[in-house]
């Protein structure tokens, strides 16, 4: 029991990672971005990559991912995204998808459709045995590393003069521009930081997700319902609400197999219909 | 009190407003050219007829999302689902009837999968009425999701993975069996698109319809002019609903067949990017659309079987960097550049 929920907690910990940039850049720019798992897929395909063909350490290959999932994402966002932030959701959503379907066809295409696995190094392969719980090293180290990034996230958010501007910029885009604040470039900076933590999640991924190319789009949902369940305008929504489905999805499988997904979607849909603005949100939604 | 009597002739505004209506119901030489050509196919291409009713119900399915999307602006990722509804009713019906009247009757069954499917589309329009686009959005893909999972789970009824097998509908009014050419497939599934499009384009040209463009424009203004709303919504979506329940009902019967592949979310995308290369909002473009995406689906996949996906993604960033509103909205603008340049000079 408390081997599964330790899991859960590991599983919901990557989420949070994979998505939390997802949640900051909606709530900034009210940009729907679908292909915000191909971001997390092209760490995890780096990753795979660097180890397989390049025998480069996994320690390693963790900044590698994020650093190009961030240079990838400050690419796409300067040279195609930031023409759409003034068009419809429609067509926000129509491009993503267009995007997320380019990336699977070429991930296809570069390593067939079959799934992906890493060995992981000899030092987070054990298992360690924790007041009788035996414990993954792997997911030990996720945790603790996930955990981290979290903390590190929200100092940076409430700590930072960068992010005073951030939360300025997401509680009212138009407001803090005409405070002098540079929206624009704020924006750029957080897209960037938000795929390449994409990226990151997907490296770390690799030892707990099989990656295929179908990826982005498997993950899509979960992402969605992290943000619909925790809200845009916080991290610590986002955060509970990775932890919740992480916890619920493994439990669920582990326990009650045969209903699958459908929990969580129904909570899913049930949490939007209730409450629009995500469970831990303060406010209405915009 | 004698003045007042209740007069029977209609006033000039009721005039007036009966002749814009009618006006904008009329049929134009391309809407008919349309339906000729459609009904030519059938001669000019006797061994793509099955290619053909594929695309008929294709496009019926984006004409359903055109319904939702283009009149009433509800942003849909979820009409997958009714078509999976449809195409399972219409399959079990033909699977169970035995091929003995009444229930494997193909036209009774397409009623029925409509009829399921507008059931299930009622309940849920409640959830797509409150929300901004994305709530919408996430909501209606739930509802598919919830549904292809129900369709996996439950294999006893559906045969899960393996799809449902041994779909034998009867012939289509007792005389025109299903053939392996897709003879009667194609002239089936044309002429329930042609008369579900009748139907769309009475509905939409409507003051019913013109209340659903009101709504699409500014629904809090249109609230407060006194129009139901919630109503409107409720009614269009249920509708909708019912047309992707046919047209899974179709793809079922002509094909005999029904597999969770048609509840997946790849399937609702497509139809709404068929909807969308075709331009939204004017009853064709999820017809001309089909035909589009099916046809560059069959070149580009023998090109490269594979990596279609590549291109279809490709299209579709073009799409909404530079042809806003689709292949009939450029037509449109070419149309109104040739008009205003013909204009001065008459």
């Amino acid at each position: 029991m408390l081997t599964i929920l330790f899991d859960g907690v590991a599983y919901g910990m990557l989420l949070f990672i994979l998505a939390v940039g997802l949640c900051v850049t909606l709530g900034l720019m009210n940009f729907i971005n679908l292909a915000h798992g191909a971001f997390a897929m092209a760490g995890g395909y780096l990753t795979i990559t660097l180890m397989q063909r390049a025998g480069v350490p996994f320690l390693l290959c963790l900044p590698a991912a994020f650093i190009f999932s961030a240079f990838l994402g400050l690419i796409l966002e300067r040279t195609l995204y930031r023409h759409l932030y003034d068009k419809t959701h429609l067509d926000q959503v129509l491009f993503s998808i267009g995007l997320v379907f380019m990336a699977m066809a070429m991930v296809d295409y570069a390593y067939g459709a079959n799934q992906q696995i890493v060995d992981l190094p000899s030092y987070l392969t054990g298992r360690l045995n924790f007041l009788g719980a035996s414990i993954g090293v792997y997911r030990l180290f996720v945790i603790v590393i996930c955990g981290l990034l979290a903390l590190g996230l929200q100092l940076i958010l409430t700590r930072t003069r960068f992010g005073s501007r951030l939360r300025a910029a997401v509680d009212d885009g138009r407001v803090a521009r005409g405070m002098g604040i540079d929206v624009t470039s704020i924006f750029a900076v957080t897209f960037a930081v938000g795929s390449g933590l994409a990226g990151l999640g997907g490296a770390l991924g690799t030892g707990i997700i099989s990656f295929d190319p179908t990826f982005p789009l498997k993950y899509m949902i979960y992402f969605l319902i992290v943000i619909s369940v925790g809200g845009t305008t916080t991290i610590t929504g986002p955060f509970l609400a990775s932890i919740l489905l992480g916890v619920a999805d493994v439990l669920g499988k582990y326990y009650v197999p045969a209903v699958g997904g459908f929990i969580i979607y129904t909570i899913m849909v049930l949490v939007l219909i209730l409450r629009p603005q995500g469970l831990f949100a303060r406010g209405p939604a915009r | 009190m004698t003045d007042q009597t209740i007069s029977t002739k209609p006033s000039p505004e009721a005039i007036a407003a009966r002749s814009v209506l009618l006006g904008r119901a009329r049929w134009g030489w391309p809407e008919i050219a349309f339906w000729a050509i459609a009904v030519a196919l059938y001669f000019l291409m006797p061994t793509k007829l099955m290619l053909l009713s594929e695309i008929a119900i294709l496009g019926l399915l984006a004409l359903s999302i055109d319904l939702v999307l283009g009149f009433a602006g509800i942003v849909t990722l979820g009409q997958g689902a009714f078509f999976g509804i449809g195409a399972y009713t219409a399959g079990l019906l033909a699977r169970y009837g035995m091929g003995e009247a009444p229930w494997s009757d193909p036209l009774l069954g397409l009623l029925i999968s409509g009829g399921v499917a507008a059931a299930l589309g009622f309940v849920t329009s409640f959830l797509v009425l409150r929300g901004s686009d994305l709530t919408r959005l996430m909501v209606t893909l739930g509802v598919a999701l919830i549904v292809e999972e129900l369709v996996n789970q439950m294999k006893w009824l559906t045969g899960g993975s393996d799809g449902l097998q041994g779909v034998m509908p009867s012939a289509v009014m007792g005389v025109w069996e299903f053939d392996l050419y897709g003879k009667t497939a194609y002239v089936y599934s044309l002429t329930v698109l042609f008369v579900l499009f009748v139907i769309a384009r009475r509905i939409v040209k409507s003051p019913f319809g013109l209340s659903l463009l009101a709504i699409k424009g500014n629904p809090l203004r249109t609230r407060a002019i006194g129009m139901p709303v919630n109503g409107r919504l409720v009614l269009i979506y249920t509708i909708a609903a019912f047309y992707a329940g046919v047209a899974g009902g179709l793809v079922a019967q002509t094909t005999q067949f029904a597999s969770p592949d048609y509840v997946a979310f790849h399937r609702s995308a497509d139809a709404l990017l068929m909807l969308v290369f075709g331009g939204a909002g004017h009853l064709y473009g999820g017809l001309i659309g089909s035909v589009i995406f099916r046809v560059m689906q069959d070149v580009l996949g023998n090109i490269t079987p594979q990596y279609w996906q590549f291109w279809l993604g490709m299209m579709l960033v073009l799409l909404v960097l530079f042809i806003r509103g689709g292949i009939i909205g450029l037509l449109m603008k070419m149309r109104g550049r040739i008009m205003r340049n013909r204009g001065p000079s008459a």
